[in-house]
This record gives C-alpha cells, structure tokens and sequence, in this order.
C-alpha cells in the first residue's frame, strides 16, 4: 500500500503568538500558513481573497477573534488559541456558528502558578526593592535595609484569598500552603472536597484576606471585578497580585490607592492596555511590575506547540480536540 | 535593672533599642568615635552585649570588658563571637534560633523565582519603558527542577518542604545521612553539586564549612546552574563566584549574604543573572520582634537568675 502524499491544511494566523519566532519552522511541513500580518491588504479584504476555504485558526491573547474577523471566515471550524484565556475570542458568536475553541489547558498552569508566588513573596520581602538598593551602592552608607520601616512581612499565617480556583488558582494554593499561608477562595461555583474556605463573592473574600491573588479568566462578570469596594475591604495593609489579565482590576483605583496608601502593594504581571504601564507605579518601592511573562519559560513554549498541534492534528482527522473549552 | 549596663553594638531594630534603653543602662557602640574610646570609658559598665551578625563579641571586646556576664545575640549564627573564650570565661551566650527558621527559608525561595524567572530584572525591564520595544526573553522554569540543599537543618528542611510544593526532587549534603527523611542525600557537596540545577546554602558556617562552595562545586553545577545563599557569605569563594558568573561557567545567583557585608562586588552589579539582598533573611517585622523579645527575655531571665531561654553556651 503506498503512503498517500499528505496535502499540509490551511492554517489562518492573523498575528504570530509569541511562541511563533521559535516555533515557526515547525508547523511548516504539517500546515499551509496562512499569515493574515505579512499581506500588504488589510485583514478584512486578506480574509476575503484568500481565508474563504480556511477551517482553522491560531490564535492568541493578542490576536482577537471578533465577530467582523468571524464573519469574513464562512468556513471556519476551529479557533486554536495558544492563550488559557479567551477574552480575546467572541465566544457567543462561536457559540451561533458551531465552531470549537481549544486552548492552553493546564500546560501553563505550573509556570503562572510559580510567577504568582514569585510576585507575592518579592512583595512582601521587597526582593526587587533590595535588589535595587544593593545595586545602586546604598548598602554601605544606610547599613541596614531594614531600618526606616523597610521591614518586609511575614508569610506565615497570612490570609490569601484567590480569585478563581481553577488549574492556576488550584496550583498556587498548593504551593502558598507550604509557606504557611491560610487559602481561602471566590469562584463562580463552590468546588467540592476542598478544605479551602470559599466567599460567594470578591468583596467577602477581600474583607477577609491579607492578599488577593487573581488567577481568573477575564469576561463580562470579572471586568473590573477588583474595584474600589474591593481594594477598601482588603484594607491598606493589604497585597493583589493579578496574573489573570489586567482589566480584572480598575487600573485607574489600584494606582490611586497605591500610590495614597490605601492598599499596602501589589504584583502585577499583566495590564489594561499593555505594553502601557502606568507611570505613577514606577516609582513605588512597593509594587513589582513584570511584562506579562508568566509563560515565558522554554517548557511552556514547548508544551504549549505540542498542545496547539495535537489539537489541530486530531481536528484534521476527525478525532477528539485535546483540549476543547466546553460551554459551561 | 536599669543600672545594669548593657553595650549594644550596632543600630539594628528599633524596638530593641528603646526597650533596652528602658530596661537598662543602654551603651551605643556607635556614638563612641572608636572602640578603644569606650572601652577606655566604660569597660567596667558592661556586664551584657548585645550583637548580631555585624559585630558580635570577639576576642578584643571580650578582653575589654572584664564585667561582661551575657551575650545576647540578635542572630542564630553565631560566627562573630568568640565561643571559645566565653565557654572559657564563664560568659553565657544566646542566640534566636526558630523564630526566623521560616523567614529565612521563605526568602530562599523567593529568591530561586526570582532569578530563575528573572522578576527583578523584568521589574527594570518594565520600570525603563523597554516593554514597549518588544517582549522580554524566556526564563527559566521552576517547578520540578532539582534542588539540592547543603545543610538540613532547621532551615534547611524548611526549604525542603516549600520546594516539595513546587514538585522539586530534594536532594542534600550534611556531616551525615539524616534519618527521617526521603530526600537523596549525597556525601560531598561537589557530588550534590553535580545533581542539582539549583544549590541551597542552609548550613551554619564553621571552620569546616567555610569556602564549602568553591570553583569546583560551581563548576560541578554548571552554566545553567544556580546558587542560593541564605547562609553566610563565607560559605560561598565570593572571586570564584564572581569570576564564574562573569564567565557564564554558572548560570546564575540569587545571594542574601556577602563575604564583607555590606560591601558587594562591583562585578555583580552589571549582571542581569543575579538578585542581591542585603542580608534580609529574617528581614519581617514579626520575626524581628520575635527575635528582640527573646533578646530581651534572655538577658532579663540572667539577671533574674532564672533559666536563660535559648542558651547556646
């Protein structure tokens, strides 16, 4: 039986996902790559002469599926997007038109988890505030960091609310129990046969808790979820670390109480409208700020392509996606 | 008690300072141009020193202040005092042991994230408008990565237990195997060196122990390699370390301790690869507190001859 030559599918990319300089090479033999970005015609009328026929696409936090995008896609079938989130996706008209979403899973979950902690100890202990104090030579002159108030907080026996229990929410409760840290949780839903405390809603939770950590998806109900009511209840002394994406939280409230002193820090991965970060926090010794890196690590990189691919293979063949986002 | 004369010898927690100031006759080392000036003054003052791991009580203040009963150190290592000649003297010393055991291993891990992901630099990165140019580079992943642990003491098992949250192997070098424990354990430290990708320096620094991370142990643990010292800064060669950073024989260092605190090689300072603290290990109001009460509680438990709470001699 001879081996039938394989016809590579038609892969649609309108922007190249960040794994894509390292990864591009890769996808060549198995797919036809359609780059909407690097046509001199504006995306609507590439999508028209050339996108008719495609089935599916890549896409990315950066790259949005709206529903004018949808609409110049009459065959599409399929959205593979290297994100956990789908913020970017216009969910209700995938949901009209039948096409299938797959997305990160919990790949990623291990190394957002490990950010988060990262932000929230460097917090409370002032790593990047030390850091900086070390290098710019004032060690030998003031002797003592911690001297003036400087003095970084305990982990043990801090309350840590998470917002969101999911795979990430899950893996950095896991991981703050081993410092000591008593995890409680909002989530749209109780979960079962958890001994973690949950908070029907965000507000309870802040007034409860010494920290917030966001770890949810962003959508209509948890825009600006962390606002002004939220950040008072969690009271000045208190720390948000905000892994999930950036309009989460009332941007413009966090850096007022930040810089008024009404809440005590934060640690902020991700931004309203990044790469724009606003100015007023780079002067604060109390937050730390880092350009939305939670997956850039070569394991999720890796992990995330075999992901993309084994999915978009078995969608080829007719078989189960690996990791289909189911209505809920 | 408040004639009882009490030398402290350096300005390191406010709240020490006025409750000894309350309790005592409070002597400041520092507001004496040199040592010789107060020892000429008040040599028979002192009958109790308080110190940490700035200035403890060496063989010169010993000598100088005939009086001295108790050293109170603010610390658990006890480097910078003269056991020897206070065992010989009869001179009691405390330390603060247990108190900052779970600071101290907090910030050996906070410290591997952030250098293994590059926080503080990605923090500079941030901070200097860079991201508008263009993403930052990929870091380097934390979970499950080996971890080896030179000394599984007190702190160094808290170490343990917070790596094993992070799916880490545990592996460690002590004076001997540890019943009790599943960890691996390894006989030399070159040998742990060898099998980790990230090295932790919990032990207490001795003779022995001084130098225990040397060229050949960094060698060992290689360009994607990384130091954690949370110990002393004499446990690691500070020139070989520098010289292996520089050169990219080892992958990286995140370093709470220095050789010649609070002075830190220049070289350092223009490496992206290293986080550098200055010596915050129990840095959290609540530990210091911890550690000023039972500084204080052990000299009033001498004083009141009762039993001295954390004894080491």
């Amino acid at each position: 039986m001879a081996a039938e030559a394989e016809v590579p599918s038609q892969l649609l990319i309108l922007k190249p996902p960040p794994l894509f300089s390292d990864y591009e090479y890769k996808f060549y033999p198995k797919f036809q790559l359609l780059k909407a970005w690097e046509s001199p015609l504006p995306t609507p009328l590439f999508l028209t002469t050339h996108a008719h026929s495609v089935k599916a696409v890549l896409s990315s936090g950066s790259s949005p599926m709206t529903s004018d995008i949808l609409r110049h896609l009459p065959s599409l079938q399929l959205i593979v997007t290297t994100s956990v989130g789908l913020n970017q996706i216009d969910l209700p008209a995938c949901r009209r038109r039948g096409i299938s979403i797959a997305n990160a899973g919990k790949v990623l979950s291990e190394d957002c988890a490990d950010l988060a902690v990262g932000l929230f100890v460097d917090v409370l202990r002032k790593i990047s505030a030390g850091d900086r104090f070390v290098r710019s030579s004032l060690w030998p002159a003031q002797n003592d960091f911690t001297l003036g108030s400087k003095e970084g907080e305990r982990l043990g026996g801090k309350k840590v609310g998470i917002v969101g229990l999911g795979s990430i929410g899950l893996e950095v409760a896991k991981r703050l129990e081993a410092f000591g840290c008593i995890i409680s949780y909002n989530s749209r839903r109780k979960k079962a046969n958890l001994s973690y405390l949950f908070y029907s809603n965000v507000c309870e939770l802040a007034a409860n808790s010494d920290a917030l950590i966001i770890c949810c998806v962003l959508n209509d109900e948890t825009h600006h979820m962390i606002n002004k009511e939220v950040m008072k209840a969690l009271g000045k002394e208190g720390v948000i670390v905000n892994i999930g994406r950036g309009a989460i939280i009332d941007e413009k409230e966090l850096v007022q109480c930040l810089v008024q002193g009404e809440i005590g820090g934060a640690g902020l991965d991700v931004f309203e409208n990044e790469p724009d970060v606003p100015k007023e926090l780079f002067t604060l010794d109390n937050v730390v700020l880092s350009p939305h890196l939670a997956v850039f690590t070569p394991e999720s990189f890796s992990d995330k392509y075999d992901l993309v691919v084994g999915n978009l293979e078995a969608f080829f063949s007719n078989k189960p996606l690996l990791s289909p986002v189911l209505d809920e | 008690m408040e004639s009882i004369g009490v030398l402290l010898t350096c300005p390191m927690n406010t709240y020490l300072e006025q409750e000894l100031d309350k309790r005592f006759k409070l002597f400041r080392f520092w507001d004496y141009p040199s040592s010789k000036d107060f020892f000429n003054e008040h040599s028979n003052s002192i009958r109790a020193v308080v110190g940490n791991t700035t200035i403890g009580a060496d063989a010169e203040m010993i000598e100088a202040l005939p009086k001295m009963e108790i050293v109170s150190s603010m610390s658990v290592g006890l480097d910078k005092i003269d056991l020897a000649r206070c065992k010989e003297k009869k001179i009691r010393v405390t330390n603060t042991p247990d108190v900052l055991t779970e600071d101290v291993a907090d910030l050996a891990i906070g410290l591997i994230l952030a250098t293994l992901r590059r926080i503080c630099e990605s923090d500079r990165y941030v901070r200097s408008g860079s991201w508008k140019a263009g993403d930052f580079k990929l870091t380097t992943k934390f979970t499950g990565k080996p971890v080896g642990i030179i000394g599984l003491g007190r702190i160094g098992l808290a170490v343990a237990k917070r790596a094993e949250a992070f799916d880490c192997p545990i592996s460690y070098y002590s004076r001997a195997e540890k019943r009790g424990t599943n960890y691996k354990y390894y006989p030399s430290v070159v040998e742990l060196a060898s099998n980790c990708q990230i090295l932790v320096v919990a032990c207490a620094l001795t003779p022995e122990t001084r130098h225990i991370v040397n060229r050949e142990v960094m060698d060992a643990l290689g360009p994607k390699g990384v130091v954690i010292n949370i110990g002393r800064g004499s446990h690691v060669d500070e020139r070989e370390l520098v010289s292996a950073l520089v050169e990219g024989r080892l992958g990286g260092a995140g370093i709470d301790v220095f050789e010649n605190e609070p002075h830190v090689p220049e070289e350092l300072f223009a490496l992206d690869n290293v986080v550098l603290l200055p010596h915050v290990g129990s840095g959290t109001w609540e530990t210091r507190k911890a550690m000023a009460d039972l500084v204080l509680g052990n000299l009033e438990a001498h004083f009141l001859n009762k039993p001295l709470l954390t004894p080491v001699v």
